[in-house]
């Protein structure tokens, strides 16, 4: 059967890469509530990076006219897109770079261990890259003989943990200090036993650990921030000079960049040179950016490939009200702000996107049946849409994604759902006034189920949805339309 | 049909179902700053900025780099400089060793490295280097541990607009500000990881 031909969307491939959780939002959540460590460790940690993003971001006079120079630059790069990638492929290659297209995560995956086994490598150093987490693109890899060295700390912290990440930006945000310290004890060799859990310690220890891996790799395989489409330049935006070490002391270098990280020109950069740092780590300029183009002879790695992934995307780009999911620059201050992510982190989501962003891009990756419980798990607070740096309005699309949900599985004839039945019901006696008034006086029957505080605390299925975690209160006495016509009608 | 061209009539086919007017892009940001570049102003923000991140910062009048540089190398024995480093910033009283494409296990047995810059951005602390003969390649302002990096203040602009137009983006660049940090142990910024553990900026007056 084709596909794209026909302008079906495509979406990212099962059995593959981290997308998809094993279990649904709700049970994750649950089993990660009732750890009292993770919680104190992700309240702390969303609280300090939130304080530090408001306070540079108050700094700023022209921040608002920045979101919306940014939200507009995605928007139109979004909307020829093609032409971009296009010019991105003529300007690296016309610079010595190779430009290698995969539809999915399989595809490069293919790609990348070919080009790491034509060097006749069998380790690589990795930059944090959150495209290459998605596609899973280190299993792959050890599939074939090749060892990928995490270098970036939080990134070691979970591959030496045998952990998955919980943040876009700090994917061991769920760890603290004493248990960083743990895990290096125990998986670091030649760390030193009389190791302190105090941070500048345990920077120096992974300093020492990876210094080596550094001087000797000849291969290392990198996301992108940003692809300048009419230089053929990409940067990667980092702190601790691991992504410098990447990029420059190999012989090859391989950057997997999904197709949306695209910014049309040189110029496009100073707005989100602006938004991202702040934003992201809380500073006005994160310590280290690189930037190159192609091949520079003499300085850098002289082999140079860059792999353009869709894995979904151009599903996403396809949905109207999702699209703009696409815009992210992960920075991740939707995830700091959300009061979910703050309670359950990042693993219940189950995709190596989490927070409000990772609720409205991973359904649109999978499709929206294969995370069906995702566009729920948010309040629909706003917070995320308060601070994303690109405007993207998380809430509206996350209740597109509920009704998605809703007609998708109506059409596809399953079992309707409590809540379906409910508001079918719902929909039927409220469109007469009759059955209205009618239902309201029925309701006074639920007085029979108040305790002794007014409360109704346990209904039947499918009611029992709602009062699992809350009290309904009971029923009044006089419904309001019967009290109207007592107190107010004409002719009192 | 290759991936190339799936991938591209995939976007195109998502592309299609509307119309997209390309609209103009708002840019009602600040494009300059108050201060002129290269003014006091400019050069006092710089170093504000710069010392908040744990840099340090010293200054030189103009033609006298060399004992400024000297004092910020401190305790360093060998040090490595680009081909094209002015030879008055070159360090005369320890070992200095002009890379000719050393090897990063070399360049590990080095103690500094004194740079040239590009342009500097006052506001938020930024050093850029673009790999010219004064500069050098990049890998020598990152494996050595201490990084000097002498700046005229002439090349110091206010705003991050004004500081990407003076640079060419097809050359190798690196933008530096502060020390290598690391915000991973519960997003508290950190110094020192994989990259020089000291940055000193030298502030060098522009001739007049």
């Amino acid at each position: 059967m084709t596909e794209t031909f026909l302008g079906l969307p495509t979406t990212a491939p099962r059995g593959v890469g981290h997308l998809r959780g094993d279990r649904s939002f709700p049970a994750a959540a649950r089993e990660a509530l009732s750890d009292s460590q993770l919680r104190h460790n992700l309240a702390h940690a969303t609280s300090t990076i939130r304080a530090k993003r408001a306070r540079v971001v108050g700094e700023v006079d022209d921040w608002e006219p920045l979101r919306l120079a940014g939200e507009a630059i995605k928007t139109a790069t979004m909307a020829r897109l093609d032409e971009h990638l296009l010019t991105l492929e003529a300007a690296v290659t016309a610079r010595g770079g190779v430009v290698h297209w995969a539809r999915d995560a399989n595809e490069a995956n293919g790609i990348v261990t070919e080009l790491v086994q034509a060097t006749g490598e069998t380790e690589v150093v990795k930059v944090k890259s959150m495209a290459t987490q998605e596609i899973g693109l280190n299993e792959a890899l050890a599939e074939a003989g090749i060892a990928a060295y995490e270098t970036d700390l939080a990134e070691l912290i979970v591959q030496l943990g045998d952990d998955q990440p919980s943040h876009i930006l700090v994917p061991a945000i769920h760890r603290n200090r004493a248990e960083i310290r743990e895990i290096f004890l125990r998986e670091m060799p030649g760390v030193p036993r009389d190791l302190t859990d105090d941070p500048p310690a345990l920077a120096e220890a992974a300093r020492r650990h990876l210094r080596a891996k550094f001087l000797s790799a000849k291969v290392a395989v990198s996301g992108a921030n940003f692809g300048i489409a009419e230089t053929g330049t990409l940067l990667v935006v980092e702190s601790e000079g691991n992504g410098r070490m990447c990029l420059t002391l190999p012989e090859t270098l391989i950057t997997v960049m999904g197709v949306e990280k695209l910014l049309p020109t040189w110029r496009d950069l100073e707005v989100f040179l602006q938004l991202l740092p702040r934003s992201s780590t809380g500073e006005r300029m994160n310590p280290y950016t690189s930037a190159w183009t192609g091949v520079t002879p003499g300085d850098g790695p002289q082999a140079f490939h860059l792999v353009l992934l869709d894995n979904g995307r151009s599903a996403a780009l396809a949905d109207e009200v999702g699209r703009s999911a696409l815009h992210c620059i992960r920075c991740s201050a939707c995830l700091n702000v959300c009061p979910v992510y703050e309670r359950t982190g990042g693993h219940a989501y189950g995709s190596v996107y989490p927070g409000p962003i990772g609720a409205v891009l991973s359904p649109q990756l999978t499709g929206v049946q294969d995370n069906a419980s995702l566009p729920y798990a948010s309040s629909l607070c706003g917070a995320c849409f308060d601070v994303c740096p690109v405007r993207i309005d998380i809430p509206s699309i996350l209740v597109d994604l509920r009704r998605r949900h809703v007609e998708e599985t109506a059409a596809g004839g399953r079992v309707p759902s409590g809540e379906q039945v409910v508001m079918a019901a719902a929909a039927w006696v409220m469109s007469d006034v009759g059955r209205w008034r009618r239902a309201g006086r029925a309701g006074r029957l639920g007085r029979l189920l108040a305790r002794r505080r007014g409360q109704i605390g346990t209904l039947p299925p499918p009611l029992s949805g709602w009062t699992t975690s809350r009290d309904l209160p009971a029923p009044p006495e006089e419904t309001f339309r019967d009290w109207w016509a007592r107190t107010r009608a004409p002719g009192r | 049909m290759n991936a190339r061209e799936e991938v591209l009539a995939r976007i195109r086919s998502a592309n299609a179902s509307a119309a997209r007017p390309i609209a103009e892009v708002p840019r009602d940001y600040a494009a300059t700053g108050t201060r002129t570049p290269g003014t006091s102003e400019a050069v006092d923000l710089l170093e504000d900025r710069l010392v908040d991140y744990k840099a340090t910062v010293t200054h030189a009048a103009a033609g006298a780099a060399t004992a400024a540089i000297a004092s910020a190398l401190g305790t360093a024995q060998r040090v490595v400089v680009p081909p094209g480093l002015p030879v008055a910033w070159r360090p005369d009283l320890v070992e200095c060793v002009v890379d000719d494409g050393l090897s990063a296990a070399e360049l590990d047995r080095v103690d500094a490295a004194v740079t040239a810059a590009t342009v500097a951005c006052a506001v938020t602390g930024t050093i850029v280097l673009d790999g010219s003969p004064d500069q050098g390649r990049r890998a020598i302002s990152l494996v050595p541990d201490r990084l000097v990096c002498v700046v005229r203040t002439d090349q110091i602009v206010e705003t991050v607009p004004e500081m990407l137009a003076r640079l060419e983006p097809t050359r190798p660049l690196t933008f530096i500000s502060g020390p290598s940090a690391t915000s991973d142990i519960e997003l508290d910024r950190v110094e020192g990881v994989h990259g020089p553990r000291t940055l000193h900026v030298v502030l060098v007056a522009a001739e007049t």
